[in-house]
């Protein structure tokens, strides 16, 4: 979990909880603190409380208990616009009936700034998003991707230290949302603004984000970095949600040191990381990465433990291939093996022998 | 472009337009592919098209064209207003002898065909008095015919009787026919035909005949051969006898030539009838110019009379003028109704954007049941919710108990709240709310709630966020819903009839009474007219300002 005890800590929720209608939290007990200057991701499926999350800290929802500290004060009971938010939505909630630059000037005319610097400022933050010829249109003449660089030159005119985004740029499409990503994180970088960040959408969190909070069930199920959260997923949701991922169920015989062994219920004994799993006779799932599995006799790591597969389906996807195995029982056993000259490309109904380091494979929570 | 095209499609040819697959050109067989949508989309639409033809563009069209159609007075006095067209009316004296006698024979037909008071009650739209001076002409006109009549009846039995008329004026080939006809038969009377160059003889008396036949055999449906002659035949018949072209009835030699002769001879002793006299003792305002003036005024058969009327104006000597003062009232309903309808729209507009917002705001469920509180007046019957207002607002009321009751009004200074403009405005607001309500709420559905967030996110106060962002994208409902309100308003009827008093009606209720009570259609249609201008032109100006694009009645 989060380490509330950061001194340094410029957002912090503290035992907070949300309840829509007094019945069931829609957060539970959200501990946790950013340092200034961060890039935090709030990762969840729907409904998992990660926008009820940054509303809260908007001001748009009040909390049910616990505490919100911006910069080390309490702002449970400030309203949203003394909070100093800036804050880009989903729908870019630009104002259609306002230009370009009328729509930046907003929150600087509400600041009481003066016309020269507003017109100033409105120019940089317009530049700064490469829409500096923009400004004199109405948002609908706009694209999609243009509109969303003027949401977020609009959420950054006012200097903000903190900016909230809520799943920005969810109606784009791909290209754009890559290239979009790369702009959000280089300005962030640059401005050294603290941003919060929600999405549902994994890559864009790993790629994005200095660290990602994954939402479930109203509470934070793993807050690291995108190489920590994908590689040492904490338990088996978290693994599941990040990345593909295959899951083999099986009861723990004998944990020794830094490894246990896991005798699966597809029949099989494999070796694996005791992450969750703590005596023997336990559940468990074990969860390995397609990439990190080997089929190659002659590249196969050694001690590893080697389970026979069947191929049932081979997939050619350009850079890589994805292959889907029957192994212990399970359909749905996938590795993924990268498109090289020497690369085998495995013919649905070969009969081969796959295997793996122990310290890839995870033995989690059931 | 085309030629790009044409380089790709047809390599052969060099220019000429875009050809389709079988080698029409491409925008004949795009036309012929439309035609078809278009004729199907046409038929979709027809009946409905029809209807709306027939039963009100034709009608408004036709009740339009009465407000400057003015018919009546050229086709009731056609000699009349002939001969006045010469009349200088600037010379303040009454026109002369030839026009009275023009008059007496147009009133003569006009009074037989029971026309008369119809004209006199159009002229009396103009001129008080008009009605009753027709009417009492109408009766006085047989007595002037009479003078003749008897005089040529004493002289000759043979005058008296239809037969000898038509014996002498009609064709032979006609008479031969209707003295073999009869009414039993079930055939059609056969229709009179002057005989050849009576028309010379007896010039006045042959055009009069054929007029009295054609009334007799056509309108009346009597046997003409046995209907003795109006009054006016024995009096042209004196002007034919003693006229310019007397001698010529020698040459005549047909039946009854030898009478015709003998009375030609006796009509020159004749006591004669001097018109202006005998219409100066029929009625005083005959020998006064007010009615010469007025019916020189409405002679043409197009007038703009009932608009001047319906802008409290009238014609003069010079040109149109404002009413006497005690006489205005047109300007000030008009006022008095653009102003209460202003005021209806203003207090729908208060009314009514708070509960849009409400509406919009909540969840589905609950805006939908509230919605149906905003529709329920909808299915109650107007006439029921003008009558509420009645009781709750009379002076014995429901409101005015309440307030005496809170100690608010005193009991004996209860407030006047209906039969006058209060009244007016409360009911109306009241009915006409949901107009306001409907189109305010589906603008303000579309207006997402991130927006005010946004506002709010950007240091925005409450009150700058809903007025810098929120109001002015629920400008459309406002607007969509004042066109509404206004324009229905401003033509209401039955409110303002029942709860408005003297001093809360509208210009559409002066409508109605000119329609079915004073039956002036030519002044409603005149008010209608200007009423429809002025909706018109306010739509025209709130286009021109605020763009009717901007009125939206939904997404």
């Amino acid at each position: 979990m989060a380490d509330t005890s950061a001194t340094n800590a410029f957002v912090e929720f503290e035992r907070v909880q949300k309840s829509y209608d007094g019945e069931n939290l829609v957060v539970k007990d959200l501990n946790l603190s950013m340092p200034k200057g961060e890039f935090l991701t709030m990762l969840g499926p729907s409904g998992s409380g990660k926008t009820t999350c940054l509303m809260m800290l908007a001001g748009f929802e009040t909390a049910t208990h616990g505490d919100i500290r911006l910069d080390g004060k309490s702002i449970n009971n400030i309203p949203p616009h003394k909070r100093g938010i800036g804050m880009v939505f989903q729908n870019y909630a630009l104002f259609p009936h306002m230009t370009v630059a009328e729509n930046l000037a907003f929150p600087l005319e509400v600041r009481k700034i003066g016309k020269s610097v507003r017109e100033e400022k409105v120019k940089i933050a317009l530049d700064r998003v490469q829409m500096g010829d923009f400004g004199g249109r109405r948002p609908a003449q706009l694209s999609g991707g243009q509109q969303q660089r003027v949401a977020l030159a609009r959420a950054l005119v006012f200097e903000p230290e903190l900016v909230l985004m809520d799943e920005p740029l969810g109606a784009l499409d791909k290209q754009l949302r890559e290239t979009l990503q790369f702009e959000i994180t280089h300005l962030a970088h640059e401005l050294g603004i603290t941003v919060v960040y929600v999405t549902h959408d994994q890559t864009e969190a790993l790629t994005m984000s200095d660290r990602v909070a994954v939402f479930e069930n109203g509470r934070i199920q793993q807050l690291a970095p995108p190489d920590q959260l994908y590689e040492e997923p904490e338990n088996s949701f978290v693994a599941q949600f990040i990345g593909e991922n295959n899951t083999l169920e099986g009861v723990v015989k004998e944990i020794k040191g830094g490894t246990c062994l896991v005798q699966l219920d597809g029949g099989g004994l494999i070796e694996a990381k005791p992450i969750n799993v703590t005596q023997a006779g336990e559940r468990t799932r074990v969860s390995i990465r397609p990439e990190r599995v080997e089929f190659n006799k002659d590249r196969m790591p050694e001690g590893a433990h080697t389970l026979k597969a069947e191929v049932l389906e081979f997939v050619y996807m350009g850079d890589i291939f994805r292959t889907r195995l029957r192994v212990a029982g399970t359909d749905n056993f996938i590795i993924k093996t990268r498109n090289a000259p020497d690369q085998v490309r495995l013919q649905p109904g070969q009969q081969i022998e796959i295997g793996w380091l122990a310290e890839d494979c995870r033995a989690l929570d059931a | 472009m085309s030629d790009t095209v044409d380089a790709t499609n047809t390599p052969g040819e060099k220019s000429g337009p875009v050809l389709a697959a079988d080698g029409t050109p491409l925008k004949r067989s795009l036309r012929r592919a439309l035609r078809r949508q278009k004729m199907s989309a046409l038929l979709l639409i027809a009946p409905l098209l029809i209807f709306i033809l027939i039963t009100f563009i034709a009608p408004i069209a036709d009740m339009l064209f009465r407000s400057v159609e003015n018919e009546i007075v050229q086709d009731t006095l056609p000699r009349t207003t002939a001969i006045l067209e010469t009349w200088d009316s600037e010379s303040g004296s009454i026109p002369d002898a030839p026009v009275f006698k023009a008059l007496y024979q147009d009133i003569f037909i006009a009074q037989e065909r029971k026309l008369h008071t119809r004209l006199g009650s159009r002229l009396n739209y103009e001129l008080t008095g008009a009605s009753s001076l027709f009417r009492k002409s109408g009766r006085g006109v047989g007595d002037i015919g009479e003078v003749y009549q008897d005089q040529f009846e004493d002289m000759n039995a043979f005058w008296k009787k239809g037969e000898n008329w038509n014996d002498i004026l009609g064709s032979d080939a006609w008479l031969a026919e209707i003295k073999s006809w009869k009414k039993s038969s079930g055939q059609a009377q056969p229709p009179f035909e002057l005989r050849a160059d009576i028309a010379e003889i007896l010039p006045e008396t042959a055009a009069f005949y054929k007029i009295f036949a054609d009334f007799t055999q056509n309108e009346k449906n009597s046997n003409l051969y046995k209907k003795d002659p109006w009054e006016l035949i024995y009096s042209s018949f004196y002007d034919d006898l003693t006229g310019a072209n007397a001698a010529r009835i020698d040459t005549y030699t047909g039946p009854g030539a030898a009478e015709l002769s003998e009375a030609k001879t006796a009509a020159a002793s004749f006591e004669t009838v001097d018109y202006k006299v005998a219409f100066g003792d029929i009625d005083k305002d005959w020998v006064k110019m007010p009615i010469w003036d007025t019916i020189r005024a409405y002679s043409p058969r197009f007038t703009n009379g009932y608009f001047l009327n319906a802008v409290d104006m009238q014609k003069s000597e010079d040109g149109p003028e404002l009413r006497p003062e005690n006489q205005r009232i047109y300007y000030t309903l008009f006022m008095r109704t653009l102003f209460m309808s202003s005021v209806i729209t203003i207090s729908c507009i208060l009314l009514g954007y708070p509960v849009g917002w409400i509406l919009a705001n909540l969840p589905a469920r609950t805006a939908n049941l509230l919605m149906i509180l905003v529709l329920l007046p909808f299915w109650t019957s107007l006439l029921v919710r003008t009558s509420a207002w009645k009781v709750m607002l009379q002076q014995q009321g429901v409101v005015n108990d309440t307030l005496v009751w809170l100690g608010i009004v005193a009991d004996d200074s209860r407030l006047a709240l209906i039969n006058n403009q209060t009244g007016t405005i409360i009911a109306m607001t009241h009915i006409l709310l949901p107009f306001m309500i409907l189109p305010l709420y589906s603008v303000m559905q579309t207006i997402p709630p991130s927006y005010l967030r946004a506002a709010k996110s950007l240091g925005a106060t409450n009150w700058t966020a809903f007025w810098r962002v929120y109001f002015p994208q629920s400008v459309p409902g406002i607007g969509a819903g004042s066109i509404l309100v206004f324009i229905l308003s401003i033509g209401y009827y039955i409110t303002p009839e029942i709860v408005g008093g003297t001093t809360g009606t509208f210009i559409s209720n002066r409508i109605a009474y000119h329609i079915s009570s004073s039956l002036n259609w030519g002044l409603a249609a005149a008010l209608g007219a200007i009423l429809l201008a002025v909706v018109l032109g306010l739509y025209y100006a709130y286009d021109k300002i605020v763009g009717i694009d901007n009125v939206k009645l939904g997404g």
